[in-house]
């Protein structure tokens, strides 16, 4: 659970079942443990107008617990990447009383967070719940590049190279914390670095 | 004090008989500069000075908010309310000068949206008067459905048909027409914000039904002036000021401490906007909550009410006023 701090920081709660017709579960790795859960809360039938898009952890683990839940469909995707066209594809032909679901590492939450922006979802209305890695998804605010799952403090930018301080100001719009250079007037000066997003 | 607001003088330009039961009045300034800009959804509190009685009542700007030369109001005719319609009607001619609030808007569009769902009920169109006007100055994607009793009381159907055609569906009760709400809200795409203006029954249902289609509370906006209900007249003792006060059958409380030369804070003297909640010291009786803002926790514990709409009835009533 992430700890409280700057406003734009964002805050993950517990998924719990909305009324609706359809429901849109996305989630990662650890996420997944997440929709089982709630599933103990779930009204009997609850699946049957759902859909999980799963993208599984390296050890490929928990994918026979969700398709158990038996939902309407159930998609697995390698990466964020190779979900992205299916997720805008279903979110631009969906209509409202859609319901979506978000679990798991906040590289994945933001991201398709981004998606449900686009597609005029208000980021309120969206359940979301954080599980497994802290890892970080940073922006450079001097490059302008992105770096995925960012683990320490510093970080070094995986584009221009420089030390960045990870701060907790987020970015809804680029679905990343933002990176400042934390030695810009000392470039000689290197603080340690520390795992802080393990 | 209506809060973060000014006063505009104005004069009536022109009143236009509608239809049997509404009259529309046009406001400018008395000095000739135009008015303030103002968005769809906006209302303005017009002062009734009737005799001795000063009566403070919210209409929503019905004009398009491109043209700010005038403000335009529609007011129904209510026969068995508190007169501030009957007051309109009867007394209100060209070239009065009377005093109205700046405009404030509570029932906004949500310009993030991808498409604007309007339902209106009865006289609850004019707000989609204004809104429909700025959203076709857009460009913007909206559809209205609007039901009404009979055709001859369907206030300004004929305009919105005339300049928007097919984005208009009516509805009317005498021919038993009615709208397939489940079905309408079941077919739109994703990114829709719904709005709903009219009675307080048809707001509930179509909130109640959207909550069940599973419309986030985020996309449903509605706006529902609870005119002040009359009741039994009761006595209240304002401890801030030292006064005690009668509210009259006919009188809301917030009227009565206005008249008492108290000035709390107000802006939509209709039960929505919260300005004018105020504390309970204690109280022996029991209240007749009528707002649309504390949550039904605040009501039960009487230690909150709006007195723009809310009433009393008991022994005694103290108020942090």
């Amino acid at each position: 659970m992430a700890a409280k701090s700057i406003i734009s920081r964002p805050v993950y709660g517990t998924l719990s079942p909305q009324p609706g017709k359809h429901h849109l579960f996305i989630a990662d790795a650890e996420g997944a443990l997440a929709i089982s859960d709630m599933a103990a809360r779930a009204p009997a039938g609850f699946f049957d107008g759902a859909e999980i898009d799963f993208i599984p952890g390296p050890n490929n683990e928990h994918v026979a617990a969700l398709e158990a839940l038996k939902p309407a469909r159930f998609h697995l995707a390698p990466s964020f990447a190779s979900l992205l066209p299916r997720l805008k594809q279903t979110l631009g032909n969906a209509h409202m009383g859609l319901r979506l679901y978000l679990a798991g590492t906040e590289g994945l939450i933001g991201q398709a967070m981004q998606v449900a922006l686009e597609a005029g979802i208000d980021h309120t209305s969206v359940q979301t719940e954080h599980r497994g890695s802290l890892a970080r998804r940073m922006q450079c605010v001097h490059c302008k590049g992105i770096t995925e799952n960012v683990t320490t403090q510093p970080a070094t930018c995986s584009h221009c190279g420089l030390l960045l301080l990870v701060r907790d100001h987020y970015s809804r719009r680029l679905a990343a914390f933002q990176g400042v250079c934390i030695n810009a007037e000392d470039r000689s000066e290197i603080p340690p670095m520390e795992e802080a997003f393990p | 004090m209506s809060t973060g607001t000014t006063k505009l003088d104005v004069v009536v330009s022109d009143v236009v008989p509608v239809n049997e039961l509404v009259t529309r009045f046009h406001f400018r300034r008395r000095d000739g500069e135009l008015l303030p800009t103002f968005s769809g959804g906006a209302h303005v509190v017009v002062e009734m000075r009737d005799g001795d009685r000063t009566r403070l009542n919210p209409y929503s700007l019905m004009g398009s908010p491109l043209d700010t030369r005038e403000y335009t109001i529609s007011v129904r005719r209510d026969d068995v309310g508190r007169g501030g319609s009957l007051f309109m009607h009867r007394s209100v001619k060209p070239g009065l000068e009377m005093v109205i609030s700046y405009p404030v808007n509570l029932f906004s569009l949500d310009l993030r949206a991808k498409k604007h769902l309007m339902l209106a009920g009865g006289i609850g169109i004019t707000p989609f008067m204004a809104q429909t006007a700025q959203l076709a100055g857009e460009d913007g994607n909206f559809e209205l459905h609007y039901t009404c009793r009979t055709a001859s009381l369907g206030t300004y159907a004929d305009v919105l048909r005339e300049r928007y055609d097919r984005r208009i569906r009516l509805y009317h009760d005498d021919r038993d027409e009615r709208i397939d709400l489940d079905r309408l809200l079941s077919t739109q795409p994703l990114g829709t914000h719904l709005y709903v203006c009219g009675p307080a029954g048809m707001i509930n249902w179509v909130r109640d039904r959207a909550a069940a289609l599973g419309w986030p509370s985020e996309a449903v906006h509605f706006e529902h002036f609870a005119a002040p209900q009359p009741g039994l007249p009761f006595d209240v003792t304002l401890a801030v000021s030292g006064k005690t006060i009668r509210v009259d059958e006919q009188q809301s409380l917030l009227e009565a401490i206005e008249a008492a030369g108290v000035d709390p804070p107000y802006l939509c003297r209709g039960g929505v906007c919260g300005q004018c909640e105020t504390n309970v010291i204690s109280y022996d009786g029991k209240f007749i909550h009528n707002d649309h803002w504390l949550s039904e926790d605040d009501h039960r514990s009487g230690c909150k009410i709006m007195p723009c709409v809310s009433r009393f009835e008991g022994r005694s009533l103290v108020l942090e006023r």
